[in-house]
Order: structure tokens, then sequence, then C-alpha cells
């Protein structure tokens, strides 16, 4: 680190704001505006003249907070904020445990094809959410599934993955296939970080892995834990992609299926862009409150542990 | 699921026999870890091993046979897909290469700039700007979408290359990355040494710091490549004219079509095999010197 920047000629002070200033017009454009702008929206109307003929006929007002109670008393933006609670208390466990699960599977001596797997798990990483949804949405559908050819030869009843609640197994079926190996990565590289005689002095100590595991490296690496599913919560308050490329295989995703698709079905379905602007800030209000929420929670931990 | 008869299963690895019963066993494979990973792999390699055998039959084997019996098609798939509309799909997969390539490596600029200025100097409003450009990581892309497309509305500029381009430009995760980057790889030493020799700030970072950098920003790149390519929904609220379309929402438009027309699966099918091939092609490509835990900030591997 420069010992000190105010001793420095010219030229060295007003290089960072240089070097951060790419950054800083793109934020000012493409994060800060639209931002302000969604906001501004949320809390405008249109109000309609007459019969709304003619120019003049409709104009923007203000709104007050009409927008937001609208949005409040409007079930169905409830139902998807339900739909994807309940969807997220699938998909986050599942995927986490099995990023945990694998991780410490591929920190263990004398494993494996440790390599291979560790990049077969981490390939859907890859694939674009779109065509993840696409393979699977065809994996679902009776006609071509090799899951309904096996329980048709068997004999078994074939349930419809597609509609009720199997639909909420095959959605977070696709976020777990999609998230599990990244998510690994993280936490795994925080394993390798652990220097080696940690576990060396436990071993000696004749703990088995199983111990090691549990009393160790879980909890070195629970700072990662916590990031992984700070994200996880944030990906899940988000899905679009998945039952939006679902729709066109079954009935029962509907176009407001989750908060942000009826975001979007207002915008350009509806075409009430100040609905949608409402919508839009209560969700990113929401997000801010849970991420500020969360952070503050797992600092306090860190210190009442650091503290011990 | 078999995923979740996986996760109970988790306790009984540390049962493993090897370890409790001494040294001659020791030497052998750890059975449950090896065995947990590879069901694993099979579980993510599944839909993919699917896609490439269903991408071979023809739209008639397709409903009439066995789903892992590969087909006699796939040269016939590969026509169909290239007559349909003109070649269009073509048109997607080059617009998703320009939109990811151009996209991802003005990302990684953007991103080695603010990186480096957070990671070696020290100025007022550091920490603020910093924070600042994390918090876009917690905005829901649709929100930004939205008002993205009304105001590029407003300067006539949705419906074109630079609606998806441009707000892709600035990745948050991208910074956070080089910042931790740029402070493990570039010790301020050196830095100093080049002062010393005169070299202005911006030669410093050019011959001097940017060298240093650049495995950090080759994952920058691959991150971004990827979310470009992946990204879905802001080229689905930009765009209208399907000549511009990436490859995600081509293929979506091409499912919603032929949810009503069982002859487009075998198109979609195709498409999507293609879709996932260059990626994966990627990644074995740059896992030859490329660590796949730089993706996580690791700075030490």
């Amino acid at each position: 680190m420069s010992s000190s920047a105010s001793r420095r000629p010219y030229g060295v002070k007003g290089a960072p704001y240089g070097f951060l200033l790419p950054a800083a017009l793109l934020f000012a454009l493409f994060f800060a505006l639209p931002i302000g702008y969604a906001v501004w929206l949320s809390f405008r109307k249109v109000h309609v003249s007459g019969l709304g003929l003619g120019s003049g006929a409709r104009r923007e007002v203000w709104a007050g907070f009409e927008n937001y109670t609208g949005a409040f008393r409007d079930s169905e933006l409830l139902h998807g904020a339900l739909r994807v609670l309940g969807y997220g208390c699938v998909v986050v466990p599942v995927m986490l445990g099995l990023a945990l699960l694998f991780a410490l599977m591929l920190d263990t001596d004398r494993v494996r094809l440790a390599p291979f797997t560790r990049l077969a798990i981490f390939l859907p990483y890859a694939v674009p959410g779109v065509v993840a949804a696409l393979l699977w949405g065809f994996l679902y559908l009776p006609d071509v599934s090799p899951f309904y050819f096996v329980l048709g030869k068997l004999g078994l009843p074939q349930p419809d993955l597609l509609d009720g609640g199997p639909l909420y197994l095959a959605l977070s079926n696709i976020a777990v296939w999609g998230g599990t190996g990244f998510n690994m990565i993280v936490i795994y590289t925080s394993l390798r970080a652990v220097p080696a005689e940690v576990y060396e002095a436990a071993r000696l100590d004749g703990a088995t892995p199983l111990q090691i595991a549990l009393r160790i490296k879980i909890p070195m690496v629970a700072p990662s834990l916590v990031l992984t599913f700070f994200f996880s919560i944030i990906a899940t308050l988000q899905v679009f992609n998945e039952p939006t490329t679902l729709k066109p295989l079954t009935n029962s995703v509907n176009t407001t299926w989750s908060p942000l698709m009826k975001v979007y079905q207002d915008a350009f379905g509806r075409g009430d862009i100040y609905a949608a602007a409402a919508e839009a800030t209560l969700i990113a209000l929401v997000t801010l409150a849970l991420s500020f929420g969360f952070l503050r929670a797992a600092n306090r931990r860190n210190r009442q542990e650091e503290a011990r | 699921m078999s995923s979740l008869a996986l996760r109970k299963a988790a306790p009984a690895a540390g049962t493993t026999p090897g370890t409790a019963q001494g040294p001659p066993l020791r030497r052998r494979i750890a059975l449950v870890p090896t065995v947990t990973l590879l069901l694993g792999a099979v579980y993510t390699l599944l839909p993919v091993a699917w896609v490439v055998i269903a991408s071979t039959k023809s739209g008639h084997e397709l409903f009439s046979t066995f789903t892992f019996l590969p087909g006699t098609g796939f040269t016939g798939n590969l026509k169909d897909l290239d007559a349909y509309r003109g070649g269009i799909y073509w048109e997607w997969m080059g617009n998703s290469a320009l939109y990811a390539g151009l996209g991802a490596v003005l990302s990684t600029a953007v991103s080695a700039f603010s990186g480096y200025a957070l990671a070696t100097y020290r100025f007022r409003g550091r920490e603020t700007m910093f924070n600042v450009l994390l918090a876009g990581v917690l905005m829901p892309p649709v929100i930004l979408a939205i008002p993205q497309y009304l105001l590029l509305a407003k300067a006539d500029l949705t419906d074109s290359y630079l609606s998806v381009l441009l707000p892709q430009i600035l990745s948050p995760y991208g910074v956070y990355l080089s910042r931790i980057y740029a402070a493990a790889a570039v010790p301020a030493d050196v830095v100093e040494a080049g002062r010393m020799d005169g070299a202005g700030e911006w030669r410093i970072f050019t011959r001097i710091a940017l060298p240093m950098m650049i495995p950090g920003m080759v994952t920058v790149f691959l991150f971004q490549f990827v979310a470009v390519w992946n990204n879905f929904l802001l080229p689905y609220i930009m765009l209208s004219d399907d000549e511009r379309f990436p490859l995600t929402l081509g293929l979506y438009t091409l499912l919603e079509q032929g949810a009503n027309t069982p002859a487009l699966y075998t198109l979609v099918i195709t498409g999507a095999f293609l879709a996932v091939l260059p990626l994966i092609a990627l990644f074995l490509v740059v896992q030859r010197f490329w660590s796949l835990d730089l993706l996580s900030g690791a700075v030490k591997s």
C-alpha cells in the first residue's frame, strides 16, 4: 500500500479517480439512473381525462403511494412470493447441502477421480439457465423422458412432474443442478486454505474423518457457507428464467408464477409500467432488507465467536 | 430424487472401513467419497448425455425409441437446423459470441482499472466507492432491466446490439475479484519502484501491474463471458428483432413455437446441444492452465 498520497506530486493523487472513471460512469448510467427512474415511476400514474382520446387526454400525474398499496393488495404478487418461498425452502438447503457434501468428499484423502468429478459437477455452471430448464423440461415430458420409460417398464405409477407439488421439485431440481457446482468450488477453495497441520493434530488425537469434517472442517469454512447461503437466497428471490422456459411445456406455470415474472408481465404484458415499478421497488427493498439483516446477524455471530 | 438420498448418506462418509482398522487398509481408495462424487457426476452429466443422444435422433425416433439409445438422424437434424429460417440459428450463435466476447473484454478492462485503483491507492472515498459498486450485486436484474429498457427507449437505443452490450459491461463481482487479485499480485514496493524510476501512473499500470494481474483477469473474463452468454432476461426485455437475438433467447422462442408442434422438438434439442458445446469446450481447454478455484477469489493455488 502506498505510504501516503499527500506526499506525492500531482498526477498520482488524481490517478485512482481516473482509473475508476469508466466504472463510475457505467454505474451512474446503468445502475443509479435506472434505479432512480424506477423509484420515480413507482410514484406516478397515468391520468385519463374524458374518453382518453386525442393528445393530452392521457397525462402522467403524481400517484403518491397508490401503486404501493395496489401492490400490497395484489393477490397474484403475494401468491408469487409464497411460491418462491416454498421453492427457496427446497433449493437453498439441498443445493448448499450437496455443495458442502461434495466439497468435503473432494477434500478427503485417497479419493479417486477427483479432478474428473469436480469438473463434471461444476459443468452445469457453463450451461445457460434457459438451456438447463429446456433439457430438464424434456426429461420431465412423459413422451421423451427416460424416467417415465423406466417407471412404465416397472409398472410403477407415473407422476406428472409438471403440475402441482412435483412442479416445485421439478423447478428446484433445475436450480440445484445448475448451482451446486459453483458453490462446491467456493466451499472447496476455502477448505483447501485450511493448513494441513490443523487436521494432523486432530488425527493424532484419534479423531475419525467424520469428526474432523463436523468439528473442524465445517466450522472452518463457515464464512464461505454464509457467503454462498447469502447469494443463493438472493438468486432464489430473483428466479425468472427457469419457470419462464418451462411455461411453454405446461399450463401449471402461469405468467405470474414468480414475483419477477409478475413484474415483467405488468410492465410488458399489461403495459402498466407504474405498477411494475412499484413492485420492482418493493422486491428490491425486501432483497436489501434481507441482505443487511443477514449480514448483521452473521457479523454479530462472528464477533461473539471471537469473544469466546 | 437420488440427490436427496445422497445427502442422507453423508454421515456414513466418516465410517469408511479402512480408517478404523489400521494401516494395511489405509492405502486403499476412500470408497464412500469416491462413490458419492461419482453419483454427483452422474447426476450432473445425465441431462447433458441425454441431449447428446437425443440430438442424434430423427423426429420419429425421438418418440419411439428408448431415450438413451442413439439414433440415426444427427446429420438430418443439423440440416433442418441449418435450413430453419435461412440459418438464423448460426446468427444467434454469432450474436452470442459477439455479446459475450466483446462484453467480457470490455468488462475485464473496466474491472482491471477499478480493482487496481481500489487495491493500490489510498484515496478519499475508496471504501464508499467499493461498497456502492458491490451493492450492484444485490439489485435484481429485472429491476434494473425494465427502467434500463425505458431509458434506452428514450435514447432510441432499444432493439440494438448496444442495448444488450452496454448494461453488462460493469460487473460488480468482476470489480470485487479484480481488487482481490490486484491486492495479492501487485506488491506495493514494485509500484513504488516504478515511480522512483519516473514512470507515470498509467505506464506503471500497463507495463508492471497488468502483467502481474493476468491470471486473475483471465478469471474475470471467463466469469463475465459465461454470465453474458447465459443471460436471458436482458435480451428478452431489450430485443424484438430476432436477427439480433443471442442463443438463449433464440432457443426460447423456438421452444415456444415448438410446444405445439412436436416436429420442432428435434430442432430445439439439436440447438440446445450445440449451444452447450462452446462453453464446455472453453472450460475443458482453459482448465489445463487455469484453476477453477480462482473463480471464488482464491489467490494461492
